[in-house]
């Protein structure tokens, strides 16, 4: 700044801010907001309320807001009614694979749309964006007809399949390995002789990490939360965590301490990754979101 | 081009300086060495794009044709000829009351959860825009509805908004509102699911509306505040015109996803299980529709048919929204 722009700050009005729309935060703001963050908890933290209660407790309607001690006896009978334990290694198993493809190849192809030049480059990385609208849910049908054809219909493979890489993770690494590799580092590396795919994993790959991280995370809680397919192409004796918890509220009245407590255990580990790295996960949102 | 033309010359000129060892004597390893870096600074970029081609056709080209060529046949899941019949589906589907219903749901959940859903988004963004103190516990916050599985969130707000003993309608006593049948009011049962829709997604896309407000140049604001500008000038004739790319890409995005929701009506059903969506089908959504017709029914030409109206209806609904946002945020916006 010169000295010219000096006097500038004197021709503003007191206690306001322009960096923002709002100026400084007041009352206001902070109650908004502090509204706004009890309002995402409360959901969650009703699941454990009621999970932590017995079932008489569903039959008030405005119940005390503090847990009761009842939450391991109803997370032992959620064991004892759907399988569990393998629903949850399913939904692992299924989630570390689509993960680790989606982040891998999801890098490849961004860091080919960011930092090499081909022909029709741009319009190729216009048609992956233009995939983005294509509504996958309603290719279930001749998709399930596909996975029986090839007799993986009830496997675990044919969950995983469709979703080895995404125009999501694509378009996410492009975004962010346009600034985050220099350009000079990639000609550096060609003109020491290095190959294309030396230097993709000795230069790239170790400079996607940041990003790679988020996606990793979006993309295991997406495998992690789905159900349509799932619900469509899996056998009810082998389900993921979501179908079982589907089935835990089967039958004519729901226990609703049973059910609750089977969602409380299968957003415990989400909720602990995303506790453990919200900030990380935050910060990468606000770098690599679009941004024009 | 040019950048990958002249970093190949570069790369091959220098290469034979640098690499001495290989130059003595094989003058033909070293042009079949040339022609193979040349192969791999050309083609490698094809091979890296490959795999998300070939997944794409795949799992979204070949199903989408596919439905089509489905949707034109009486095809049961259990018997085993299909039938040829041509556009029959789609007629008994154009005179199909209770498809009608299922879109008429769809298109009121719609409109009920995006639009405040995108309001608040911008709303939050606009507020976590300030110098907060403690800011990344709020940005944090804001994405912990995101995290919850959209069952769970089912069977939660299932239970919430249950019209004997759910906590909503206590609340509502509280204040002397009688209780509301959400689960038998057609246009009640429609802001409850809504009401998971809009919970679910606002914090999300306020967080990626944020990014791209950060983005803003803050000289900007500062001209207009000298100029004299309050702040809904500042956010109207600034902000919204700087956001429109993401304010493009998220009405998109939240279009597609809205006009598909399927999850929250099925675990909304009073009766676990059900694919009719209450029951007089009063939220049954189009996809909740087609997944009954399919998978319950075992009509799969007939929800093929129903997959690819709903496929029209999303790039309608899809190009309409495009053209708001664009005209909204717009700097030449009519005064």
């Amino acid at each position: 700044m010169s000295v010219l722009s000096a006097p500038k700050p004197a021709r503003r009005r007191r206690g306001q801010d322009p960096g923002s729309i709002i100026g400084k935060p007041g009352f206001l703001t902070y109650g908004l907001l502090i509204a706004f963050i009890l309002g995402s908890a409360f959901p969650l933290y009703w699941s454990f309320l009621v999970a932590s209660r017995d079932s008489s407790f569903t039959a008030e309607q405005l119940p005390p807001m503090w847990p009761g001690g009842n939450f391991f006896a109803n997370a032992a009978r959620v064991f004892d009614t759907a399988p569990f334990w393998l629903a949850l290694g399913n939904s692992f198993l299924v989630g570390a694979i689509v993960t680790v493809s989606v982040v891998f190849f999801g890098t490849l192809a961004g860091y080919a749309f960011a930092k090499l030049q081909f022909r029709g480059n741009n319009a190729l990385f216009a048609f992956v964006i233009a995939t983005l609208l294509v509504p996958t849910q309603l290719g279930v049908i001749p998709m399930f007809m596909a996975m029986a054809e090839l007799e993986m219909a009830g496997e675990l493979v044919a969950v995983i399949l469709p979703n080895l890489v995404t125009a999501l993770g694509v378009f996410w690494m492009r975004q962010y390995l346009i600034a985050a590799v220099p350009t000079e580092l990639l000609e550096a590396a060609r003109v020491d002789g290095c190959s294309m795919i030396r230097t993709f994993w000795h230069v790239v790959l170790p400079a996607a990490r940041p990003a790679a991280a988020i996606l990793a995370l979006f993309t295991f809680m997406t495998s992690w939360n789905d159900f349509l397919w799932p619900l469509v192409v899996l056998d009810p004796s082998n389900p993921t965590i979501q179908l079982a918890l589907e089935q835990l509220q089967s039958g004519y009245s729901v226990d609703y301490s049973l059910v609750l407590a089977g969602t409380t255990l299968a957003t415990l580990p989400i909720l602990f990754i995303f506790i453990v790295l919200g900030k990380q996960i935050v910060s990468g949102i606000m770098q690599g979101a679009v941004k024009g | 081009m040019t950048v990958g033309t002249s970093g190949s010359t570069d790369s091959e000129g220098r290469g034979a300086d640098g690499d001495p060892a290989a130059s003595p004597g094989g003058g033909g390893r070293q042009s079949l060495r040339d022609r193979l870096n040349r192969w791999d600074v050309r083609y490698s970029p094809y091979l890296y794009i490959a795999p998300f081609f070939v997944i794409f056709a795949i799992v979204g080209l070949f199903p989408l044709l596919y439905t089509s060529y489905v949707s034109l046949f009486d095809w049961s899941l259990v018997a085993d000829d299909p039938v040829f019949i041509g556009l029959d589906n789609y007629v008994a589907l154009m005179g199909d009351a209770r498809f009608w219903q299922a879109m008429v749901n769809t298109i009121s959940i719609f409109i009920l959860s995006t639009a405040p859903q995108l309001a608040m988004a911008l709303l939050f963004a606009v507020l976590l825009d300030a110098h907060l103190r403690a800011r990344t516990l709020f940005r944090v916050g804001l994405l912990l509805p995101y995290v919850a599985s959209l069952v769970a969130l089912g069977i939660i707000f299932g239970n919430l908004f249950n019209s004997e003993y759910g906590l909503i309608n206590g609340l509502l006593g509280l204040v002397g509102i009688d209780p509301i049948n959400w689960h038998s009011d057609r246009f009640a049962s429609h802001v409850a699911i809504a009401s998971m829709v809009n919970w679910r997604w606002a914090g999300y896309n306020a967080l990626i509306i944020l990014a791209a407000m950060q983005a803003i140049p803050r000289d900007l604001y500062e001209a207009a505040t000298v100029d004299g500008a309050g702040r809904w000038r500042r956010f109207v004739s600034v902000t919204l015109p700087m956001l429109r790319p993401t304010m493009i890409f998220v009405v998109i995005t939240a279009t597609v996803g809205g006009l598909q929701i399927f999850t929250e009506p099925k675990l909304f059903a009073v009766v676990p299980g059900s694919n009719n969506g209450g029951s007089t089908g009063q939220f049954q959504t189009v996809t909740l529709f087609m997944y009954q017709q399919g998978f319950e029914n075992f009509d799969l030409g007939y929800a093929s048919a129903t997959a690819w109206v709903l496929f029209l209806v999303i790039v309608i609904f899809a190009l309409i929204n495009f053209w708001l946002t664009r005209r909204i945020s717009s700097t030449e916006g009519p005064r």
